[in-house]
């Protein structure tokens, strides 16, 4: 009996949700000859749904694209570490990704040790074969979540394809390791031209370099100096190194200071996460990597969650914006702005919560409130030349 | 309080234009095993070396103790912070091993050992235990790092196994981060590597104030060193302007290591109470006071108790 009091709402209140966004879904198909800026054209996006709770989000986008009628099709690949047998092999996902140029990736797995005692995650073998050298994460406080800082809004740019993560270690005597962190001039001076390209796109001021190089004098050393003389390039940016300790004290002090670092790689994992922290955590905050011919968007603090699956828990923020910057990416900014808009609103409205912000919905019940929400924008953005 | 500072030293400049610590402090340490030191400077590219990690070798100050706990009557945006980092201070990043291989290709070598990473698990579930601490964590990317981190994490866990009224658990480095901005009150005891202590020391100092008001102490083989780790604030010096907190909580954890617990505790709760009353607080935190009227009224404070 309370099993049927309990659910009775909510199927009432699913099918309520299913029955307004079925008209939803019609105004917006009526609409799609304004909203497509492509009316004939699909765009097929790679789809790599990861471990733990992303199977979960990415199906909450796919439920929000079939909702919205955006013409994207998925490719899905199921990826995995933790679940060697059922993966699909690195060749073919990368291949896919290569030729679609977008990816859409929840977050993989990476165990402690390998089952064939490989030392590269299956994270730092995507990244190295499509060369994903740059991770952007934009950390930005969202209306409606509360945190003890507001108005944060800056960007980690990471190097993410040596550093730390080269998966150089060896054993010379027993009890001793040593495991190597490879700097390069040519990786540093890439991801310092990409750090100061993007903060000139965006309007940003100023770029921080974070680094150790006080004590690794040659290797941040090297990453400091290629930044160094990166900034020399860009006169209208301000330029300003801070060691990564320091740096993280003010981060949880002073954050506002901050707008787009730029990092090797274990600092840029390591702020990422901090950031993400300041702003509502894993669940909130979308990231991209970047190469020289494809995107990977996933979200920006890597946790896997795996202690939540199944319980339709997660939150589906940070997938659905992600899938937002990945519209913006293939050239549909006005879907992507719908779904921003919608998760903005949802949020702002503060009604349907998931629990890592303080709320007691579910996941389901988060997409069906984004779905309900999604508005065709009132005036379309002027394109910019 | 029969406690005796009876010898009192100032950094050298050697013939050879660069700055040494005293052989007379070195024996002098050696000799009562114990010391107090303020920060330190060393200056920046001119072919220095760190007088911190000159120090660091010579006593084989091997843990580094950073407890970080929110003061009652300056308030930060995180409240309740209780959580000690203990950090591997003798290899890890900072085994300052680098080369440059060929032109713009630099290699710096992590080292872990297995004798460094069980001495300092050893240390802190010890630490865990005399302070009647219940968790320990370990801070660790293992799953990035699977060689080294992985050995680590294995002493930790394996020296875990001789602790058992001591809750053990391991943590990802970015999962902590991640967890101690928005809910610091989940961990206790931090153990872990050398660079990621540095890190995590720091933003915890972050979260209950900065470096004015934590303590920090150093513990070797052959002695410990207690020690400010705020910068030298030279555009202060002299003013009697700066917060000895620091300094004063450094104190506290040394007498607490010689075992003289009482007056420990004496001056830290004379302590708390000033900063907590906020009659006489240094301009750091928000008031006007002097670093000698602070003194004084801790002083008094201590006199009374």
């Amino acid at each position: 009996m309370s099993l049927v009091s309990r659910n009775v709402p909510r199927l009432l209140f699913q099918a309520l949700q299913s029955s307004s966004s079925r008209s939803i879904h019609n105004s917006i198909a009526n609409n799609t000859a304004d909203l497509a800026e492509r009316p004939n054209a699909r765009t097929t996006c790679t789809l790599i749904p990861g471990d733990g709770v992303g199977p979960e989000l990415i199906y909450s986008v796919q439920e929000v694209f079939k909702a919205a009628g955006i013409p994207v099709d998925f490719e899905s690949y199921f990826f995995s570490e933790v679940n060697p047998t059922l993966s699909a092999p690195l060749q073919v996902v990368a291949k896919s990704i290569e030729r679609n140029r977008v990816c859409l990736k929840g977050i993989l797995a990476t165990p402690d040790y390998s089952h064939t005692g490989e030392l590269q995650t299956l994270n730092m073998k995507l990244r190295n074969s499509l060369d994903l050298y740059a991770n952007v994460v934009h950390v930005k406080s969202l209306p409606g979540i509360k945190c003890r800082h507001s108005n944060i809004d800056c960007i980690i740019i990471r190097e993410q394809t040596e550093g730390e993560y080269s998966a150089l270690e060896y054993e010379g005597v027993k009890g001793v390791v040593e495991c190597l962190k490879i700097v390069t001039k040519t990786k540093s001076q890439r991801i310092a031209k990409f750090a100061f390209d993007y903060a000139t796109k965006n309007n940003r001021k100023k770029v921080t370099a974070v680094h150790k190089a006080n004590i690794m004098k040659l290797g941040d050393g090297l990453f400091l100096k290629s930044c160094e003389e990166m900034a020399k390039l860009y006169p209208k940016i301000e330029f300003e190194k801070m060691i990564v300790d320091n740096c993280t004290m003010q981060m949880v002090s002073h954050p506002h200071q901050f707008d787009v670092m730029v990092t090797p790689n274990l600092y840029g994992n390591i702020v990422d996460n901090l950031a993400s922290g300041l702003v509502g955590g894993a669940g909130v905050v979308a990231g991209a990597s970047y190469s020289a011919n494809c995107v990977v968007f996933e979200p920006g603090a890597r946790h896997t969650y795996s202690e939540a699956v199944g319980k339709n828990v997660a939150n589906p923020t940070a997938m659905l914006l992600c899938s937002a910057k990945l519209l913006r990416h293939v050239n549909l900014p006005m879907y992507g702005e719908m779904i921003r808009n919608a998760v903005e609103k949802v949020l702002n409205d503060g009604k349907v919560k998931t629990k890592d912000v303080g709320g007691q919905s579910s996941t389901q019940e988060f997409t069906y409130a984004v779905i309900h929400n999604l508005q065709i924008p009132p005036q379309p953005p002027l394109p910019t030349y | 309080m029969s406690l005796e500072v009876n010898d009192f030293f100032f950094v050298f400049q050697g013939p050879d234009g660069k700055f040494g610590i005293p052989q007379a402090a070195i024996e002098s340490v050696n000799r009562n095993k114990v010391g107090l030191k303020g920060p330190l400077m060393t200056p920046i590219g001119k072919g220095h070396r760190s007088l911190n990690l000159a120090l660091r070798k010579e006593f084989n100050l091997y843990a580094n103790v950073r407890p970080c706990r929110s003061l009652e009557g300056y308030k930060t945006l995180y409240d309740h912070v209780d959580v000690v980092t203990i950090r591997e201070n003798t290899e890890g990043e900072y085994s300052g091993i680098e080369h440059e291989i060929v032109e713009g290709v630099v290699q710096s070598i992590k080292l872990i050992t297995e004798d460094a990473s069980r001495r300092v698990a050893e240390f802190a579930f010890q630490y865990a235990v005399e302070n009647n601490r219940k968790k320990v964590t370990a801070v660790h990317k293992a799953n990035i790092m699977r060689m080294s981190d992985g050995l680590f994490l294995r002493c930790c866990r394996e020296v875990a196994k001789n602790f058992p009224q001591i809750k053990f658990e391991e943590r990802y480095l970015d999962t902590v981060c991640l967890n101690m901005v928005q809910d610091p009150h989940q961990y206790d005891v931090l153990v872990m590597p050398n660079l990621y202590g540095d890190i995590l020391s720091d933003m915890c100092a972050g979260l209950v104030g900065g470096l004015g008001l934590t303590p920090s102490g150093n513990i070797g083989l052959n002695g410990a060193l207690f020690e400010s780790v705020h910068g030298t604030a030279p555009d202060i010096a002299g003013q009697d302007k700066a917060n000895p907190t620091a300094l004063l909580l450094s104190a506290v954890m040394m007498l607490k290591y010689m075992g003289l617990n009482s007056h420990a505790e004496r001056i830290q709760n004379a302590c708390f109470a000033t900063i907590k009353e906020a009659k006489f607080l240094t301009g750091d935190l928000g008031g006007k006071a002097k670093c000698s009227e602070f003194t004084n009224e801790i002083c008094e404070k201590v006199a009374i108790s």
